[in-house]
């Protein structure tokens, strides 16, 4: 179970989050003018590092805001 | 006393091979079995970072089945499936197959119609499925609590007595020692570090014993796939997360066949030593850390009690994780990369095990032609691309 940060509520179990998967991954400014390729990558495709992750949580059952944290994905040691 | 004869050589890695697959998983030496077999492919090194099958090939639920709901799906996997009914006798090697059947249970109105839709589908595929009601899933399985006063009910559930389990060191160790006695070479701590590359095409790989050359390259490394091919810069759409299990001690038989449910989520067998083997779905977060969250081993256990009243009485002995590379449709890659001579074949997710001999052929095939075989065919890196997903996240009945 990790202990989670919440940047408003302080450290709470796991089990009050859900996970966002890779943060900083914004809409693309000018979909129009995308190619297929450029799609895929937006939709489909994200980092998967083995090591320091910038990532995305939501505190569902508290604050239910969401939030970037930086976790170490071997040691699942939160960095940030 | 006698140690009893090794199943394979531990030879020292040669200078250059005309194929080198990078993960002595199932996977990998299914693989090279087949090269051999089927393809007169002998000179091929297995190179493995750790020992021969100690990652997911160590840690799976060893569920064999191939009902799933697409048509490539079904094509890939029952190959597998018609690939396990011979394997022993191919590879003269017991891994203790036993084709107890699968039953996949209905708690909602939508499993419902989703159960009976794949039973079609399966059928118009060739493969074997039958709807059962609450009477019939209670006659396969009696332990299971069919009773209507549970939060969710067994309102039904599919059927495919051709399923199974098989041990699953045994078969590791069974195409292990077949593909050694063809000549391939089993390298064990020997990790792949990074390739050697001439322009656009990658002729070795750089390991911790030095280099290898390689006509052609393999990657059948799970979990770590994205590790290695971002050294090359390209990227999967890949998460690697963890998958945990659990086993209790050993009982006397009372589980006849294989339990899963996709409502309350849990998979239920009973190994042919006594556990009950039992898993569920993946950790959240994606993780390399090959352990999981305690809570997601609390909720299978409390999804397992709820459909088995009687493993109350059970006490839980070992739990453990892999790490599973999970793909945005739930299928697997299987083929040609941008990077030329090298291949890949990962994003089996939480399912890789009962593909094993099935994707060892065709793996072989692609390995051996330079291109895909008509089953791996439609399982391609560019369908992410060109929108040919072949989405079962919600069709194949379960997390796998």
């Amino acid at each position: 179970m990790l202990l989670i940060s919440c940047p408003w509520c302080g450290e709470r179990e796991e089990t009050e989050f859900h996970y966002g998967g890779q943060a900083f991954v914004s809409y693309p400014a000018d979909p129009e003018s995308l190619t297929d390729e450029e799609w895929a990558q937006y939709v489909f495709f994200r980092d998967n590092p083995k090591g320091d992750f910038a990532e995305r949580w939501v505190h569902s059952a508290g604050c239910r805001r969401w939030f970037n944290t930086v976790r170490n994905t071997v040691t699942s040691e939160f960095l940030s | 006393m006698e140690h009893p004869d090794w199943l394979w050589r531990t030879p020292e890695p040669k200078k250059s091979y005309d194929v080198v697959i990078v993960g002595a998983g199932g996977h990998g030496l299914a693989t090279a079995y087949y090269l051999a077999r089927n393809h007169g492919i002998t000179n091929v090194a297995v190179l493995e970072k750790g020992w021969l099958a100690g990652g997911n090939m160590a840690r799976n639920t060893t569920i064999i089945r191939s009902n799933y709901l697409w048509d490539e799906s079904a094509g890939i996997y029952e190959h597998s499936l018609k690939l396990w009914e011979g394997l022993r006798e191919d590879l003269e090697y017991d891994f203790l197959f036993s084709q107890r059947g699968v039953l996949n249970l209905a708690h909602t109105l939508q499993d419902v119609r989703e159960g009976m839709r794949r039973v079609n589908a399966n059928r118009l595929n060739g493969i074997d499925g039958e709807w059962l009601t609450p009477d019939e899933v209670a006659k396969v399985c009696p332990i299971v609590n069919t009773s209507p006063d549970v939060r969710y009910p067994v309102l039904g559930g599919t059927w495919q007595p051709r399923a199974g389990i098989a041990k699953h060191d045994y078969v590791a160790w069974a195409f292990a020692r077949k593909a050694d006695r063809y000549g391939v070479d089993l390298i064990q701590g020997c990790e792949v570090t990074g390739f050697i590359t001439d322009g656009n095409r990658v002729t070795g790989v750089e390991t911790n014993r030095g280099p290898i050359h390689a006509g052609r390259i393999g990657l059948a490394a799970a979990g770590h796939t994205s590790v290695l091919a971002s050294t090359l810069g390209i990227r999967l759409p890949l998460q690697s997360h963890p998958l945990q299990a659990l086993v209790s001690e050993l009982l006397e038989p009372v589980h006849p066949t294989v339990v899963m449910s996709n409502h309350v989520h849990v998979y239920v067998s009973q190994a042919h030593k006594g556990e009950l083997v039992m898993g569920a779905g993946i950790d959240s977060y994606n993780s390399y850390g090959q352990r999981g969250s305690v809570h997601v081993i609390e909720q299978q256990m409390a999804a397992a009690l709820e459909l088995f009243p009687v493993f109350a009485h059970a006490h839980l002995i070992r739990t453990w994780g892999g790490i599973v590379d999970v793909t945005p449709d739930a299928s697997p890659i299987i083929g040609r990369t941008p990077v030329e001579n090298l291949f890949v074949n990962c994003g089996w997710g939480t399912g890789g095990f009962k593909a094993t001999p099935g994707v060892g052929w065709v793996f072989a095939h692609t390995l051996a032609h330079g291109e895909p075989h008509e089953l791996n065919e439609p399982f391609t890196l560019e369908r992410f691309t060109t929108g040919a997903l072949i989405d079962e996240h919600g069709a194949a009945a379960v997390a796998h």
